[in-house]
């Protein structure tokens, strides 16, 4: 039997058998679903303990609030997004009947807050000092300036940053498996355990996460693209 | 208008103000001029408490604005422009939405008033073209007629100027002050900070003379040029006329 006879077998054996490329379809899917949810609740989360915290820093307002996300991100920053995954999953829902894809955004997208948090707030306390004073002068209050005048600025600069943030949090998913959630990883894993084959099931994994940043760098690249406007001279 | 009665703000150990006392009436144009480290822009910006004081009272069209909520501050400060030594415009937004974007989101017009009032201003600064610009494509002398068209956009009953020919360009600055100059003729009240001693002699009401955190000498421009009384006065002049 020639040699590309005998891979294209392997291709049939690992991929349309038993329709195993389901495994990889529907594990795409969880992942993509958990990674936008996961996402979405990083970036509500993350912006306001930004906001907290540089309405701290340039007001002294909030005390409180700003010694709760200094806490939070210290713990969430300090722990591997592994183990609170098992945390929110073995222990903090130990005694719900909740959904695994549930229980797998919730925890991405705690951890991912406080890593947009952070880039958010560099973002914000880049932004000179006068165009805060410029939205005062004119009778904005705090708010308003932050919403009008500093965020856009802020996520313009921020936006590399955010992305690679989202490129993290896209792969970082791949752990899921821990929880029993057969996200594409465990999709892959599935089939080489089912096949004994290896090499096709995780190049094929590695190379839809490949794909998806690839895309994902794109998106952002376009968007950059638009927001730029401004900067031309 | 504006009344302050011993002022002082310090940072910490640094005293820069040591107690100003001084009113300032509508229609005023107050010429602030002094050596660098005087005290005169954290003065001017105590006025519409962008600083804020460490003590004293500073009352604006008969209200205190040192004992207000910062509620009522904001909307004091509507009433107060400011122009400051770098622009400060919005460089996100287009020249048309920096001018409107107060007014709009403060809700005192719909965006096509202000739209059509922001037309009538960039005439009247000249920069009717400039528009769906950004303020990265413009000069720094038509960036300072922007962000004073942008003061203008709210009805100010007053604007601060903070050096506002100090950042640029030398062939720009004739620009600037001959806008300043028609706002002047207008009867717009200034308080203006600068450097520029013919703006004082020919525009300002008054002229003020600070240094070392005090008003050292104050009067009409003729004889605050001509006759200067406080030696320190005299060799500040000196040296820059």
């Amino acid at each position: 039997m020639n040699p590309f006879q005998s891979f294209l077998d392997k291709l049939h054996d690992t991929f349309i058998v038993d329709d195993r490329w389901t495994y990889l379809t529907n594990g795409l899917k969880i992942t993509l679903i958990v990674t936008f949810f996961a996402a979405l609740l990083g970036i509500v989360l993350g912006f306001l303990i930004a906001i907290v915290r540089s309405t701290y820093a340039k007001t002294g307002k909030l005390r409180i609030l700003n010694f709760l996300a200094k806490l939070y991100l210290t713990v969430i920053r300090g722990t591997p997004v592994l183990v609170q995954l098992m945390i929110i999953y073995f222990v903090i829902f130990a005694s719900f009947n909740v959904s695994k894809i549930f229980v797998a955004i919730m925890a991405f997208g705690l951890n991912s807050a406080a890593y947009v948090a952070e880039i958010v707030r560099s973002g914000i306390m880049s932004i000179d000092n006068g165009q805060f004073e410029a939205g005062a002068s004119l009778g904005l209050n705090y708010p308003k300036t932050m919403i009008h005048i500093i965020l856009p600025q802020a996520l313009r600069n921020i936006l590399p940053a955010l992305a690679n943030e989202f490129i993290v949090l896209l792969k970082e998913t791949s752990v899921a498996g821990n929880i029993a959630l057969n996200d594409l990883t465990k999709g892959g894993d599935i089939i080489r355990s089912a096949t004994y084959e290896a090499f096709l099931p995780l190049i094929a994994v590695a190379l839809i996460y490949l794909a998806m940043v690839m895309i994902l760098s794109r998106l952002v690249a376009l968007l950059e693209r638009r927001l730029a406007k401004s900067d031309l001279r | 208008m504006i009344c302050v009665e011993n002022l002082t703000k310090a940072y910490g150990d640094l005293q820069v103000l040591k107690g100003i006392s001084t009113t300032i009436e509508k229609g005023e144009k107050v010429v602030v001029i002094g050596p660098s480290g005087s005290g005169k822009s954290t003065f001017l910006r105590c006025l519409n408490l962008l600083e804020k004081p460490t003590s004293g009272k500073i009352s604006f069209e008969g209200r205190e604005l040192t004992a207000m909520k910062e509620k009522e501050l904001y909307a004091v400060r509507e009433k107060m422009g400011m122009v400051f030594q770098h622009f400060h415009l919005f460089p996100h937004l287009t020249i048309r939405k920096n001018i409107t974007l107060a007014p709009v989101k403060l809700g005192l017009m719909p965006q096509a008033d202000a739209d059509k009032k922001a037309e009538e201003l960039l005439r009247k600064v000249g920069l009717f073209d400039k528009a769906d610009q950004y303020p990265n494509q413009l000069s720094g002398g038509q960036k300072q007629r922007i962000a004073i068209a942008r003061s203008l956009a709210m009805n100010p009953d007053v604007i601060l100027f903070d050096e506002p020919t100090s950042a640029l360009d030398p062939e720009m600055v004739g620009e600037v002050l001959s806008l300043m100059r028609e706002l002047a003729d207008e009867g717009m009240t200034m308080v203006v900070v600068t450097h520029e001693m013919g703006f004082a002699r020919e525009v300002a009401s008054r002229v003020m003379f600070m240094d070392g955190g005090y008003i050292v000498e104050e009067n009409a421009p003729q004889e605050f040029f001509t006759n200067p009384q406080n030696p320190r006065l005299k060799e500040f002049l000196s040296r820059v006329l």
